[in-house]
């Protein structure tokens, strides 16, 4: 059983390594600043630059009980090239699929550049022995899956047991080998934006490389607010250690303009120099489209409609 | 002599991700070439004769000449106001009279575009501000006080309210158009007329708000616009048929004021500076607080009267506060206001720009440590870039004076006590700041402040609701909600 | 010769016309208008508790504006509304009175609640709130302005309503919930059932999922109804005649909160 560090009464973190105080969020304040900047006005070159961005962060994910060795080749070929009739679209940064799907996604992306993302961890519950979620991880990174994306236990969290939730991050960061490890937070589950910036430090400590919002299985999933919130932990923890870890919001996130609002959101709490994949990533799936949409209707002048855009 | 707050134009960084530009469309507004003053329900030539160009801030290019009041002016529009009251503006069913304010506040709704932009063109300030904050609030202000009209006997148990008859109303450039719904609305529901002076920087808005008069078909002479200067002012003021008088400026002119209206038995409300602390407890959540700074001292580029100028940061987080508000100048947009993407727009005139230069300067020479982000200011029009001083003195001029300017300085303290005893330490008294989780903490500092309106995490909100006025040489006397009826009142 | 297309007088239930759901109706004003069922009442006291969370957690300003809407929509169809009341009168009422709520709104507030001096330190104020769903009976005369004085005040401070309209002249009731209809009004905070008040209006005063009930629309004996809305304790509402803040404070609850300080 891996050593917890010792976690005083009120969950204020160890001096070494120097992680920043938890503190409080304000919720009211916190929605009134991402609904701000929601509403910058980015127009023409910088959109197109946005929107290019927002492909080349996508993970584009399929993640059904239905999904076959057939649906993960067609998304895979969609990713690397998402539209055939305008090659200057760049591919995504991955695709996301379950474990077994994996060995799939590999073989189809090949050596493209799109990465391969797996769930893991009893995805999306969380709730099954640590060993076998230890076990899915690192038969999933052996197999080859350059990216792994775990879940927190939310039950022990909300229930108090925080040393648990971070014992089970250390215990998966340690079988991924090469793979990053994103840690979805599940946000929706936990009740405040208190709780988000918790829990977001929790991960970090335990040696997320990514911090995810949600599997996409419930609502509510990604929100600008909530998005803000991960951003300033990560902010404070690269403010106080020089870490940079990187950033996933996940699900709901459907419509190109969402899209270029959360690179906004990114470019002003962080900065430009993490306005890069290797920071920050999209979970989603019909986004896509709605983006080359958004591409063709700034490079045309028209307004496009999506029997144009192939589905995969 | 190098100083930093007078080298105007440091560009930043360029970032990977710059915004193109986003202006919002001038041609919404029809600007006339020359205005009259506004009495008895038309516009009329001046007998002074005189007109100036109002000028725009970010551009200093003249938008349109504007008559310049003086004593005859003023004397035919009081005359004008006092008709309309005897005439029976205010024994209109008041039901009815409460039916012109609602017209007013839908029609300014329906036209808030229109006004915004010109609010931003004579006034610079960003249009994301006069869209978002300045219309939506007039057109609340007079909906709101649409609802009392005809409810007053509600308001003062066991008192009979009647009108006052005429109200003379003198009000600033910061928030021109809002301004004049905080003293028209109140004043009309009431049963007043009015003679309202807008400021000399600050006219266009006023003028515009003539057509919503037309439009509502408010009764000749119930509203009347004189614009000109201080002397017009002063002419308002001090005019014998006047029975309230409203200020709203600083409070030298306030003092002014009170000292013309002396003996005269007219009702006076006045609402003057402020030099406000904005206080940060060691519990507060931080990347909202530093909000909260941001917006307390540069939003409208701090020409604000309740503008959260100082703030008060307890010792223990201090570096993390300084860092974090210095890297969140850095992401405040400087430039023209019709830019949708503008967090900071032009200084309102060259006077004021040369009243924030030489307090900055002051400050520098008083040892204050100054910084500004590095931006990119437009070579035309006032600007100056968001400042904050640090190693700031509770003596230091900077300290002490309200400079009204995006120019905020910085002191610590280590106890409530001490953040008490130096937020109440100025002459001043409007507003003031609190920032911690907790409640108890919130209330107690409330309790003890001695400020007229205190926000607590959060900063600059209004509501047409909610009462808002100073303690000591900020002024007295309230606006918005139940409370601001009675300025505009007698009682039986 | 034109043969006009004459109207059909259905309920108004969560923002939309349904029949009842008996598929009855009975002939009244010239017309066929539906005849309500105690699963009508069921249907509309859900619709009205599914609303009652929206319309209660927006700001005073916006409902002040809604029902201002109201009026707006209502002056709009004076001719409509004379047409069926037979008085222009009555109609400029109705309408005043939208107007004369809208305007309290934002105001309840500050005329019923308080900030009270307790003798010890604490903070401690009162503010009122909306008790939920409310039944009204409208009265039988006049049928628009009478139905207008009960209606405005339940709603005005975020209540969510079940309304049985007068049963011998009910067509200015369902006009009525076409102007809501489009007035902004979210659907489902005011409900209006048409048919007989025998049988609806014990339904609706032994609801246990109706917070508050204004009886006035109600001739004859209120004993029985009022006996069975004891079951849950509703609020039995008897407002007089005339517009007044109290009539909205009747279906306002007030709650009285505490916190100390120090530091």
């Amino acid at each position: 059983m891996a050593q917890a560090p010792v976690l005083p009464r009120g969950f204020e973190l160890p001096l070494e390594p120097r992680l920043p105080r938890i503190g409080s969020v304000d919720q009211v304040a916190v929605e009134e600043r991402a609904a701000d900047l929601s509403r910058r006005s980015i127009k023409r070159e910088s959109k197109l630059f946005a929107l290019d961005l927002a492909v080349r962060m996508m993970d584009l994910t399929t993640l059904e009980g239905a999904d076959t060795p057939g649906k993960v080749a067609a998304l895979s070929s969609k990713a690397m090239r998402p539209d055939p009739s305008d090659l200057t679209v760049p591919p995504v940064a991955a695709v996301c699929v379950y474990p077994n799907l994996v060995p799939h996604a590999l073989e189809r992306v090949g050596d493209s550049g799109v990465k391969v993302a797996s769930v893991a961890t009893a995805f999306p519950s969380g709730q099954s022995p640590l060993e076998i979620k230890v076990e899915e991880a690192a038969l999933v990174a052996e197999v080859g899956a350059h990216e792994i994306d775990m879940v927190i236990d939310r039950g022990a969290f909300l229930s108090g047991n925080y040393a648990k939730v971070y014992d089970e991050v250390r215990r998966v960061k340690e079988v991924c080998g090469e793979a990053h490890l994103k840690v979805i937070l599940e946000t929706g589950e936990l009740g405040t934006y208190d709780n988000v910036r918790r829990a977001s430090l929790l991960a970090v400590a335990g040696g997320a490389d990514f911090i995810k919002t949600s599997t996409g299985k419930i609502q509510p999933a990604a929100t600008l607010p909530v998005t803000l919130v991960m951003l300033e932990a990560i902010r404070d923890v690269y403010e106080e250690t020089g870490r940079r870890v990187g950033m996933k919001p996940a699900g709901g996130i459907r419509y190109a303009k969402q899209a270029v609002q959360y690179v906004v959101l990114l470019n002003e709490t962080l900065g430009p120099e993490w306005l890069t994949p290797d920071l920050f990533r999209f979970g989603a799936s019909s986004l896509l489209n709605d983006i080359l949409l958004q591409i063709r209707k700034e490079k045309t002048g028209r307004y496009q409609s999506p029997d144009y855009f192939t589905l995969d | 002599m190098g100083s930093p707050a007078l080298k105007q134009d440091r560009s930043p960084v360029p970032s990977a991700f710059e915004y193109a530009p986003a202006p919002e469309s001038r041609d919404v507004v029809q600007l006339e070439k020359r205005y009259g003053l506004f009495i008895g329900g038309e516009f009329v030539e001046p007998r002074s004769g005189e007109f100036q160009p109002s000028i725009s801030p970010a551009t200093e290019e003249p938008l349109a000449d504007v008559a310049y009041a003086d004593a005859e002016d003023v004397a035919l529009a009081v005359t004008a106001a006092r008709e309309a009251f005897d005439d029976g503006w205010s024994d209109i069913a008041p039901a009815e009279r409460a039916k012109y304010l609602y017209r007013i506040a839908r029609i300014l709704q329906e036209r808030s575009r229109e006004f915004a932009v010109l609010e931003s063109l004579d006034g610079g300030k960003p249009i994301r501000e006069s869209r978002d904050v300045d219309l939506p609030l007039a057109a609340a202000h007079f909906f709101y006080y649409a609802g009392w009209a005809d409810k007053l006997e509600y308001a003062f148990p066991n008192r009979t309210p009647r009108p006052l008859g005429v109200a003379g109303q003198v009000i600033p450039w910061n928030f021109p158009l809002l301004m004049l719904s905080w003293k028209v609305a109140p004043a009309l529901a009431a049963g007043n007329t009015v003679v309202l002076k807008p400021a000399e920087t600050t006219p266009l808005t006023a003028l515009l708000f003539c057509d919503v008069l037309r439009q509502a078909e408010v009764p000749p002479g119930v509203v009347n616009i004189v614009t000109g200067d201080g002397r017009a002012g002063a002419e308002v003021v001090k005019h014998p048929d006047v029975d309230k008088v409203a200020f709203t400026g600083s409070t030298e002119v306030g003092k002014e004021i009170q000292r013309a209206v002396a003996g005269t038995g007219k009702k006076l409300t006045l609402e003057l500076g402020g030099k406000a602390a904005n206080i940060i407890f060691d519990d507060a959540p931080l990347d909202q607080a530093v909000e909260g700074i941001v917006n307390g001292i540069y939003f409208n580029q701090g020409h604000v009267c309740c503008a959260g100028s100082r703030l008060l940061v307890q010792e223990s987080i201090y570096e993390q506060v300084i860092a974090k508000l210095k890297r969140r100048m850095g992401t405040l947009r400087v430039g023209d206001p019709l830019d949708k993407n503008t967090d900071v727009g032009a200084i309102n005139s060259k006077a004021q720009l040369d009243r924030i230069t030489e307090l900055v300067r002051a400050g520098e020479e008083e040892g204050a440590e100054i910084f500004q982000p590095p931006c990119r200011l437009p070579e035309k029009g006032w600007w100056f870039a968001p400042t904050v001083f640090t190693n700031v003195a509770q003596s230091y001029r900077i300290a002490q004076e309200e400079i009204f300017g995006p120019v905020l300085s910085v002191l610590t303290f280590r106890t409530p006590d001490e953040a008490v005893e130096k937020a109440n330490n100025t002459p001043y008294g409007l507003s003031a700041g609190v920032w911690t989780e907790k409640g108890s903490r919130i209330l107690s500092m409330a309790q003890q402040l001695r400020a007229g309106v205190i926000w607590a995490n959060t900063y600059n909100r209004f509501d047409p609701g909610s009462p808002f006025g100073g303690y000591k040489e900020s002024g007295f006397g309230r606006e918005g909600g139940l409370h601001g009826l009675e300025p505009n009142m007698r009682f039986e | 010769m034109r043969l006009s297309v004459k109207k059909t007088y259905k309920l108004y239930i969560g923002g939309s016309f349904p029949r009842s759901e008996s598929g009855r109706s009975y002939e009244v004003e010239g017309a066929n208008v539906a005849l309500a069922s105690r699963k009508d009442l069921r249907d509309a006291v859900r619709a009205a508790r599914e609303a009652f969370p929206k319309w209660a957690g927006m700001t005073a300003y916006n409902r002040g504006q809604v029902l201002y809407r109201v009026a707006e929509m209502m002056e709009g169809r004076r001719e409509q509304f004379a047409e069926l009341t037979g008085s222009e009168a009555e109609v400029n009422s109705a309408v005043d009175s939208w107007v004369w709520y809208a305007g309290w709104a934002d105001k309840l507030g500050q005329v019923l609640g308080s900030s009270n001096p307790v003798a010890g330190p604490y903070f401690n104020f009162t503010v009122p709130e909306p008790t939920g769903v409310v039944g009204v009976v409208a009265p039988e005369e006049p049928a628009l302005s009478g139905l207008v004085a009960r209606l405005a005040p339940a709603i005005v401070g975020g209540n969510a309503v079940v309304l049985i309209a007068s049963e011998h002249r009910p067509l200015a009731a369902v006009t009525l919930a076409e102007v809501l209809a489009t007035s902004d009004v979210p659907g489902g905070v005011v409900n209006v059932l048409t048919g007989r008040k025998a049988d609806l209006c014990p339904v609706l005063a032994g609801h246990m999922d109706v917070n508050a009930i204004d009886l006035a629309g109600v001739d004859g004996d209120r004993a029985e109804l009022e006996r069975l809305a004891a079951e849950n304790v509703k609020r039995v509402v008897r407002n007089g005649e005339g517009q007044s803040p109290w009539h909205a404070a009747a279906f306002l609850e007030l709650k009285t909160v505490w916190h100390p300080i120090g530091v």
